[in-house]
């Protein structure tokens, strides 16, 4: 059974729908990958799935169960873990009270519960080591760890402490080859933890390489659910891009490469029309 | 190595090489003078803890990423709602003193929930409340009092409950340096020592980042504007029932003296960084440098000039050593 089942749902602010008739379903063990260029409602549709926003239309099951999320906290205690992009992670604080934020180890000081940092780095520092991330003090600013780390130390963090789902946001596009990599490894890792892992990203190689499922997004519509049998990476790819346009914009891009002149010009002729009907609707 | 680059990171280590600079610097210049004798120190102390007091509290504000312009105009409030119904109604010091801090509570709470609910940046919030609580100290003292001033605390004050434990100097040493020790312990404590510290950090780091995994960023902020006030009425009581009179201006600046401390005791002014025990260790410098010029046979006048040149040189160092604590590694 899915974890989370989004039903149908529609998110709009004012008027403008940032999004229209999502149905998306998210498995234990399994990398979903959700795709789609800029604009196309991946963060609209994180929000929702991270409790941030409510959808406006729809039903968001948690276990098949319908729930109402007020807050990522709830969504958090659910066992739905978010790692926003650039928001991991707090540079200046160490790794340890990273890791820790807003879950802090308590101890009873007499009357009073504490902070117990040294269990908080002792646990920091194992949970790295098993994804391979050496540290030499756990309580070294994050600011330290580069960009791909960060990611990794987050990515621990949710495992640890027992997400069953885990929202990646980006986790890869600010990275370099190397690094994607790495991040790309404790995707896999989670996965077969048992965790259902939603890779949003608008790399297709990245989500080629780690994902079973594809849903493509597409100004806020969805193109629909894949698996990776279903596909290759360059339909995938196309689907990204707005599936005919692009075959469309090819065949284009071919005929002024080839300078045509009979073709460009004719080419030339159509483009402006349609930028006069676009300008001027009624006329 | 890994020990010293500890040391090195700590955000307060720019503070305390200044403090031992300043002391050293005094030392020489003055030692003979009497900067070095138990008065001196005790004066010096003095001036610290008036400083340290507020310090410690904006200290835990700006790391929390916002600032309370408000605590000077928080002081002369405070001093008049304490010294006005005792002298001229009647009213038994505790109840005066209940009051105030009870008034500086709502004050901070509607300072913090101010920021939190519009966004806007607190300079502006807590100026606007630095100019009416001021505004208003100085029209209701006039209106009710037809002086600026109010005095004669002192007949009121014997056998007071609570007077007790804001007046006289255990051990030789005046009830505001213990205050300053045992805010400094308390709130460090909490910084370093408690989830809430940790959220404090966090709130001032990156807000959004630290809702996003449950820190209630908006109860924190509220609470430390809260915290900032009641220190002000803290000092405020202190000096009311010390010198049995209060005046409309008291307070004024004191800040941004406040900030000064918290900045040379390598607190960031954007937030997310920093200690409590910085904050003191600045207090404490201005303190030695305020009573220091008193004994050299330099003007006094140029104490203002001394601590503008010091501000500069704190950020420019902390600044230098923030940058290495996030490159080592």
């Amino acid at each position: 059974m899915a974890i989370i089942e989004l039903k149908d749902v529609t998110k709009s602010f004012g008027r403008v729908n940032a999004l229209r008739g999502i149905s998306i379903k998210i498995d234990a063990g399994e990398v979903h990958c959700l795709l789609g260029d800029n604009g196309a409602g991946k963060s609209t549709l994180i929000k929702i799935l991270s409790g941030v926003h409510k959808p406006t239309q729809g039903q968001y099951e948690f276990d098949g169960k319908p729930v109402e999320l007020s807050s990522p906290r709830e969504a958090l205690d659910m066992g739905i873990a978010t790692v926003f992009q650039d928001l991991a992670m707090l540079p200046l604080m160490s790794i340890t009270r990273n890791f820790f934020l807003g879950r802090e180890p308590k101890k009873a000081l007499g009357p009073v519960e504490v902070f117990d940092s040294g269990k908080a780095s002792k646990i920091t520092n194992e949970e790295l080591n098993k994804i391979g991330i050496e540290i030499r003090d756990p309580d070294q600013a994050v600011g330290t760890l580069s960009g791909g780390e960060r990611q990794a130390v987050a990515i621990a963090r949710a495992v640890y402490f027992g997400a069953r789902v885990l929202i990646l946001d980006e986790p890869t596009s600010a990275l370099g080859v190397k690094e994607a990599a790495v991040v790309l490894k404790y995707i896999v890792q989670a996965k077969t933890k048992g965790i259902g892992v939603i890779f949003i990203t608008h790399n297709v190689h990245h989500a080629w390489a780690v994902g079973d499922t594809f849903t493509v997004l597409n100004r806020g519509s969805s193109y629909g659910t894949f698996k990776k049998a279903e596909l290759t990476r360059e339909k995938l790819l196309q689907m990204m891009a707005g599936g005919e346009e692009l075959e469309e914009l090819a065949v284009e891009l071919d005929l002024i490469a080839k300078r045509d002149p009979s073709e460009v010009g004719k080419l030339e002729h159509r483009v402006a029309e349609e930028l006069d009907r676009e300008t001027h609707p009624k006329q | 190595m890994a020990a010293l680059r500890k040391v090195l990171v700590r955000p307060e280590l720019g503070a305390v090489t200044a403090a031992i600079g300043v002391f050293v610097f005094f030392a020489i210049v003055a030692g003979s003078r009497g900067f070095l004798t138990t008065q001196g120190t005790v004066n010096y102390l003095e001036v610290g803890a008036e400083h340290g007091i507020l310090a410690v509290s904006v200290a835990l504000l700006m790391i929390a990423g916002e600032f309370d312009l408000s605590i000077g105009s928080m002081i002369g409030a405070a001093g008049m709602i304490i010294a006005i119904p005792v002298t001229k109604f009647g009213w038994p010091p505790w109840l005066a003193i209940l009051v105030a801090f009870a008034f500086s509570l709502v004050v901070g709470y509607l300072n913090g929930w101010l920021v939190v609910r519009t966004r806007l940046p607190s300079f502006i919030i807590t100026l606007a409340s630095l100019y009416l609580l001021r505004g208003f100290t100085f029209g209701l003292t006039i209106a009710l009092l037809n002086y600026t001033r109010a005095s004669g605390m002192g007949a009121f004050l014997s056998g007071d409950p609570l007077v007790a434990i804001f007046s006289g100097a255990p051990l030789g040493l005046k009830i505001s340096i213990w205050w300053w020790a045992g805010l400094t312990l308390v709130l460090g404590w909490v910084l370093f020592r408690t989830p809430y510290g940790n959220w404090i950090f966090a709130a001032g780091g990156d807000a959004l980042a630290a809702r996003n995994v449950g820190v209630p960023v908006a109860r924190v902020k509220i609470s430390l504007f809260m915290l900032t006030a009641a220190t002000a009425t803290l000092l405020a009581t202190i000096q009311v029932i010390d010198t049995g009179s209060t005046d409309v201006l008291r307070g004024e600046l004191a800040e941004l003296e406040a900030i000064a401390a918290a900045v040379i005791g390598g607190n960031l002014l954007t937030g997310g960084y920093g200690s409590v025990l910085g904050a003191t260790v600045g207090a404490l410098i201005l303190g030695m440098v305020q009573q220091g010029i008193f004994y050299t046979n330099i003007d006094t006048n140029w104490y203002k000039a001394v601590l503008g040149a010091m501000l500069l040189a704190a950020v420019l160092l902390n600044n230098y050593l923030r940058y290495q604590a996030l490159r080592s590694r």
